[in-house]
């Protein structure tokens, strides 16, 4: 029996809402105390009332393998201001109550050093929904499965175009809240075309998942509205990173990188509504 | 237990395994598909042995370094791996690594390399079997180490200096597996030590165990007997399982890896992972690693770049574990003394890396001795020679 408590939910509500309204769910990801704690929280924030549907709260890390230059970059200031656990535990409490579900996305290193099933809890505890781990395959995955099942934790494993068909399986029968298709064989990064591998991933795990419900959110490569349009038109979901932390990035302050969160966000959402 | 991969995703106890994202799994069944079948074909055994025979220059020898016994109270004999061509014991991984590439139908090898010599061994083997390389590199050492280069460039490979993260080894390996993920079809990651995802430790150490087969059977030869103790510097692990790995059976072989200590394990600028790391998994593996409370990767310090790595192979986690072997730190001062004795009392420039193997082996031999009531024989991995390290040496000792 699942020991969760309060008023987390997690993310089906949002794929049941967006199905409901004919349209794919808009996920964001943005590191945990980037700029600054307060200041991811904004950020998150904001993105929330801008139209995202799920966040992804990422746990800064020291060797982000499956990431791009503008993730390390977040993720090195991040760091470097001195962002810590906790403080990704209080990014998803703080936003949790924005209006959207809130997932940390974390390797599998800080997870397993805070305990596996400590994580879960004060997760839990903190209104989280789940966690997605980009270098934890199911075949590793035995403590944190049976964690997520006691704190009734959504939990998001990667495949690939160059996952088998008995990974594809395995891997879908593993997840929890929806799977996530790695859409080009590389790392995070906005990219000018999205993937023309993307929708054979997404068809196979529609067909080899044992809960055919299972909703498929597609990630790699969207920076905007009319890429997130196209995913839309074969994904569940359509995962935003990259392009979102750069504007952050790229911007001369707080304010400034907000309002390109929130008009970036504004056309991703019209995009997944197309 | 002799050490083999108790599963298929190749732990060793609680350690390796595959922490990697789901994209590389393919590649990595691929590998190790590929290696199994390798391990037991003939064709392959027949031209790895023949690359390492007539081009590497193996069996390196097993001298009896008797000056240097007489200043340690031991008999300590010295696998010459420093004889090797490229001037180490990575000759062997790099051959067999090579060769599998093009096993597998890939026209592309990338390296990440720390001080040079993963990378130039890389570049070697690239040129000799007409394979593209690309070694990934710190930019700090880009520049500390432009001689080494300059070799990988000579050799026709690519060298791509690192700007992220800490800019060291570590970061190479991060951007090595950037590199490989995005283009795993046409390119195979060759792995200069024996940690990383499975089967990447196994199939490390099964190219570089002849290194303990060979001194293993020179030893009986020299001695009638087998070696007291078996001692090898230890970063990343590769030269160390391959000098141990066939001694694993034999119980009464003491197996000694020496950790590089930096400027002491209690200043925490070392590179001992084992002696004061802990639980945790970096680069694809479970293993013992330097990190801090929330799993963030430490940086390691060490003279030797060769063991200036904050993670150890988990082969290795595994031997302390069951207590088969034991690990020590050896501390930069110890190490440097140790390569100034070889130098003066054999002839050998040594590496520094391999000086804390030598350092190691003077500090058990007065033990061991006591322990056993006669001289013991120890067989001490020598598995690179100093060329590279003069300028450290030289400004170490001050006669640059």
């Amino acid at each position: 029996m699942s020991e969760r408590s309060g008023n987390a939910t997690n993310v089906s509500v949002a794929f049941d809402k967006a199905r409901a309204e004919g349209r794919s769910v808009l996920v964001g990801y943005l590191p945990a105390g980037f700029p600054g704690v307060d200041g991811g929280i904004a950020a998150i924030r904001a993105m929330v009332e801008a139209g995202v549907d799920v966040v992804e709260v990422g746990f800064p890390y020291s060797d982000p393998v499956m990431d791009g230059p503008a993730i390390q970059r977040a993720a090195e200031a991040a760091l470097a201001a001195g962002t810590r656990a906790k403080d990704v535990l209080r990014t998803v409490e703080a936003v949790a109550d924005a209006g959207a579900q809130v997932l940390v996305m974390s390797y599998w290193n800080p997870v397993e050093r805070y305990g596996v099933s400590a994580f879960a809890r004060d997760l839990a505890a903190a209104g989280g929904a789940g966690l997605i781990t980009p270098d934890l395959i199911p075949d590793e995955a035995d403590e944190w499965l049976a964690a997520s099942d006691r704190y009734g934790l959504d939990r998001v494993f990667l495949v690939a175009p160059s996952s088998t068909d008995e990974r594809v399986r395995a891997t879908a029968a593993a997840c929890r809240g929806f799977v996530y298709a790695s859409s080009v064989m590389g790392v995070t990064g906005a990219r000018d075309k999205t993937s023309s591998a993307a929708p054979a991933l997404v068809e196979r795990v529609r067909r080899l998942a044992p809960d055919p419900a299972l909703p498929v959110a597609v990630g790699l490569g969207v920076r905007d509205g009319a890429q997130a349009a196209e995913v839309a038109s074969f994904a569940d979901g359509v995962i935003v990173g990259s392009a979102l932390v750069s504007c952050l990035l790229d911007a001369p302050d707080l304010d400034a990188g907000i309002a390109g969160l929130r008009t970036l966000t504004a056309d991703l959402a019209r995009g997944v509504r197309a | 237990m002799s050490g083999t991969t108790s599963d298929r995703l190749g732990h060793f106890g609680r350690f390796g395994g595959r922490f990697v994202p789901e994209a590389l799994i393919a590649a990595l069944d691929q590998l190790d598909a590929e290696y199994q079948k390798a391990m037991t074909d003939e064709v392959f055994q027949a031209e790895f042995g023949r690359l390492l025979r007539d081009y590497a220059g193996t069996p390196s020898m097993l001298y009896d370094a008797t000056r240097l016994s007489a200043e340690a109270g031991a008999r300590i004999l010295l696998k010459r791996e420093d004889l090797n061509h490229t001037g180490a014991h990575k000759v062997r991984n790099v051959l067999g690594q090579a060769l599998l590439t093009r096993q597998m139908g890939k026209k592309r090898i990338i390296a990440e390399t720390g001080a040079g010599q993963h990378g130039v061994a890389s570049a070697t083997a690239a040129a000799l079997l007409d394979l593209e390389c690309v070694v990934y590199m710190g930019e700090e050492d880009t520049r500390r180490q432009a001689l080494n280069v300059a070799r990988m460039e000579l050799l026709g490979a690519t060298v791509i200096p690192v700007t992220t993260g800490s800019r060291t080894l570590k970061d190479a390996i991060n951007e090595a597996l950037r590199d490989w993920v995005t283009n795993v079809d046409s390119t195979h990651y060759l792995l200069g030590t024996a940690a990383g995802p499975h089967p990447f430790p196994a199939m490390v150490r099964d190219f570089v165990r002849g290194i303990g087969v060979e001194a293993r059977e020179q030893c009986l030869e020299l001695t009638g007997a087998l070696p007291d103790a078996v001692a090898a510097c230890i970063g990343g692990g590769s030269n160390a399982i391959g000098i141990f790995h066939a001694f694993v059976p034999d119980s009464d072989v003491r197996l000694y890896g020496f950790e590089a200590g930096g400027d002491g394990v209690e200043t925490g600028r070392h590179a001992a992972s084992i002696t004061a790391g802990g639980l945790g998994v970096l680069h694809g593996a479970r293993t013992y690693l330097l990190q801090d409370e929330d799993g963030q990767t430490i940086e390691s310090h060490s003279i030797s770049a060769g063991l200036d790595y904050p993670a150890v192979g988990p082969e290795h986690a595994w031997l302390h574990e069951t207590g088969r072997a034991v690990y020590e730190p050896v501390t930069d001062a110890e190490a440097m003394e140790a390569f100034h004795l070889l130098c003066r009392t054999e002839g050998i420039i040594p590496a520094i890396e391999s000086s804390h193997g030598i350092a190691g082996a003077l500090r058990i031999a007065p033990s061991l001795k006591a322990e056993l009531g006669r001289t013991p024989t120890i067989v001490v991995n020598l598995s690179g020679r100093g060329d590279k390290d003069v300028e450290t040496a030289g400004k170490w000792f001050k006669v640059l």
